[in-house]
């Protein structure tokens, strides 16, 4: 599972106000399979953007190649010189038979941070982190939020230019969430350009953009009101299950069933609802499985 | 019926499993043919250097298993030994003297007792009795008992200044008495030869087997720890954390290598230090040449071990691997069986090990201090397998670390 050989890098245009990286339509391939279809992200300085999609959308192979794991097939990649980048893989990227200070060592000494910079920089994140009292415990040993965060505050150390991570708050319960959120925005006000990957579209939500993928092709990108804005036709919500007809375009949200109408169609029973982000993307991805015009972009 | 169920899961899994799969289906068939071949203790040539005025005579007459490989009339006994010393013959026949002098190699354990055997029993019987080509095989049998017999006899090692050789032994002049006219080595050796087992003059196993051991340590530390240090990495997701990390290929390579490149240092000079203390090995030759051949075999280990963890995709797949190449190097690297038994379609595999040249530096070093220049073919040997095997480990390597590199212009 590689990526073909180079895409092109470029760092960011000389004389630009805001600093951004990203990726300009790059393609990724798996063996004959099409992993990711021309796509386009935007990471501003001091913002985060978010990448959301269902399982195998892309996201990971995205963060990838923005992080320099990975190689597309083609398009131009912008990013930060490997100093100045921070990325969380999918796991944690933390060595479970290292404790949390050990691992915080390692990464403090890999990107060129002096003893006193790191001594103070590690126990800066750690406090706020909440791992103050874990310093000393194995990273193996710890909850998995516990690992997320020091996943999450291990690639913030060197204080990157860019943030990369992939999916830092799955498996995370609310709380830990919550922390992990402080430390992202945080690392934002900082000035630094984050990019993270979620499953979760509340998550999305505090994003300043989002890119939203599906199958490895782009489904909708902006702020996240743009997002919403730009959902055609109208929503209805329904207390009971929709009619056979409407099924197709419907949906089960918590304990109430939402039906998409697209622009100039009939309509139906149920009340008009106002669409958050989660109705959105799940609009677009309908919109596109059914071949109707719906794409936001 | 729920361990149905089990069967047909770890049937579907072995089938996922091809690697494992043909370990299981191909490696008896294939340990059966290679040690089929490869494990046999006869010794069916001999290699001799001749040396003195009769050096010509002795080639043309010493009859097998004895194979002379070189002859030098105006040579004397120094010459004799230097070939013995330097890995060239087993045996040296110095003639001129009184008596004619043979020279054994005792630290090619089989091939010296099969020398010894020879020599005593074509003495001792007459022609009639002995054909000069009669197959080593049979003649290996034959002799077997009166071989083990002069072994038990061999007098014990008698020191010589500034040489590591002695164990005169006499069985050949005591059994043959006056030399039986007719037979081949009677009719050269007017007289009873002396017989002098230089090197390991009581053909002592532990000797021998020591230095090798010390080689299947490093292999054991070298290529199975190493190779699960690294794939670990991948298992975890952190090589990937590594790839977009600011470090060099290099860093990475030498970064996992170096502490098992030094604990495996210190597991050598603990093996050695036991192996001369408790088993009482001789270290005749020089520390510094030992130290070369050692670090140089152990970059090539590790560099196995890192080859195998880039292609394994988890630690039971590094650890097959790992032992499909230390099989292969204690059975066929000459630290059991001699290289010289192993038949010539198989041997080929053995000079792909860097176990066997390992071997020789340990044993040429330590029981024959074997001088650097002697030892050039194993060390020339190691440093292109070391060249070949660190490359390609390298860029497997790099397969999964580069592309962080090489797109990075930014």
């Amino acid at each position: 599972m590689t990526g073909r050989p180079a895409g092109p890098v470029a760092g960011p245009a000389a004389g630009d106000a805001v600093e951004e990286w990203g990726t300009d339509e790059i393609s990724v391939h798996y063996q004959r399979r099409l992993a990711l279809d021309k796509i386009t992200l935007r990471a501003a300085a001091g913002q985060v953007t978010a990448v959301v999609g269902g399982d195998g959308a892309g996201k990971t192979t995205l963060l990838r190649c923005l992080a320099g794991a990975l190689a597309p097939a083609s398009g131009l990649v912008r990013r930060p010189a490997a100093r100045q980048i921070g990325y969380l893989s999918a796991s944690s990227g933390t060595y479970p038979d290292l404790t949390a200070a050990e691992n915080l060592d390692f990464r403090a000494s890999a990107y060129g941070l002096s003893a006193a910079q790191a001594r103070a920089r590690s126990g800066d994140l750690l406090d706020r982190a909440g791992l103050g009292d874990a310093r000393n415990r194995l990273a193996g040993q710890l909850s998995g939020g516990m690992r997320q965060k020091l996943g999450v505050i291990a690639a913030m150390l060197a204080s990157p230019r860019l943030l990369v991570l992939d999916e830092p708050t799955t498996g995370v319960d609310p709380v830990s969430r919550s922390g992990l959120w402080w430390l992202i925005a945080g690392a934002a006000a900082a000035g630094c350009a984050v990019v993270l990957a979620t499953t979760y579209l509340d998550d999305a939500e505090r994003a300043a953009t989002v890119l939203a993928l599906d199958d490895g092709r782009e489904l909708a990108a902006g702020t996240p009101d743009q997002i919403i804005g730009a959902v055609p036709g109208t929503l209805r919500g329904l207390t009971g299950r929709p009619p056979e007809a409407d099924e197709q375009r419907a949906w089960r949200r918590g304990g109430r069933w939402r039906v998409w109408d697209p622009p100039q169609s009939a309509g139906g029973p149920g009340e008009a609802i106002q669409p958050d982000l989660q109705d959105a993307v799940t609009v677009a991805a309908l919109a596109r499985e059914l071949g109707l015009p719906g794409s936001t972009r | 019926m729920p361990m149905w169920a089990m069967i047909v899961k770890e049937f579907r899994q072995l089938r996922r499993d091809r690697r494992t799969l043909a370990m299981m289906i191909a490696m008896p068939v294939l340990l059966l043919v290679v040690l089929g071949y490869a494990a046999s203790f006869d010794v069916s040539s001999i290699s001799v250097a001749a040396a003195g005025p009769q050096a010509a005579a002795v080639a043309a007459r010493l009859p097998r298993p004895f194979d002379v490989i070189s002859t030098q009339a105006a040579q004397g006994r120094p010459w004799a030994q230097d070939q013995l010393r330097d890995g060239k013959a087993v045996v040296a026949v110095v003639t001129g003297g009184a008596r004619p002098v043979v020279l054994i190699d005792g630290t090619q354990l089989f091939a010296a007792r099969a020398a010894l055997t020879a020599l005593t029993s074509r003495l001792a019987q007459p022609a009639q009795a002995q054909p000069a080509q009669a197959q080593p095989a049979q003649a290996q049998a034959a002799q077997a008992q009166a071989g083990q017999a002069q072994l038990t006899q061999a007098q014990p090692a008698q020191a010589q200044a500034g040489q590591a050789q002695a164990g005169q032994a006499q069985p050949a002049q005591a059994q043959a008495g006056q030399p039986v006219p007719g037979a081949d080595l009677a009719a050269l050796f007017t007289a009873a030869p002396e017989v002098h087992i230089l090197y390991n003059p009581e053909l002592t196993t532990s000797d021998i087997m020591i230095p090798g051991l010390a080689g299947v340590v490093l292999v054991f530390i070298g290529t199975i720890i190493t190779s699960l240090g690294v794939v670990r990495e991948r298992q975890s997701g952190t090589l990937e954390q590594l790839a977009v990390m600011p470090l060099r290929v290099r860093d990475v390579f030498l970064g996992k290598i170096v502490p098992y490149f030094v604990v495996a240092a210190a597991d050598l000079a603990i093996v050695l230090v036991v192996g001369v203390a408790i088993f009482g090995v001789p270290f005749r030759g020089s520390l510094p040449v030992f130290g070369l051949g050692a670090l140089l075999f152990l970059f090539v280990t590790l560099g196995i071990g890192v080859l195998i963890s880039s292609v394994s995709q988890n630690q039971g797949q590094a650890i097959q691997l790992a032992v499909m190449t230390l099989l292969p190097q204690v059975l066929l690297s000459g630290l059991i069986f001699p290289l010289s038994s192993i038949v010539a379609g198989v041997r080929w595999i053995a000079y792909l090990l860097p176990l066997t040249y390992f071997n020789e530096i340990s044993r040429g070093v330590m029981l024959r201090a074997e001088p650097i220049g002697a030892l050039w073919q194993p060390f020339a040997f190691l440093t292109l397998l070391g060249a070949v095997i660190v490359t390609l480990a390298s860029l497997r390597f790099r397969r999964y670390l580069a592309p962080a590199r090489a797109r990075r212009a930014a």
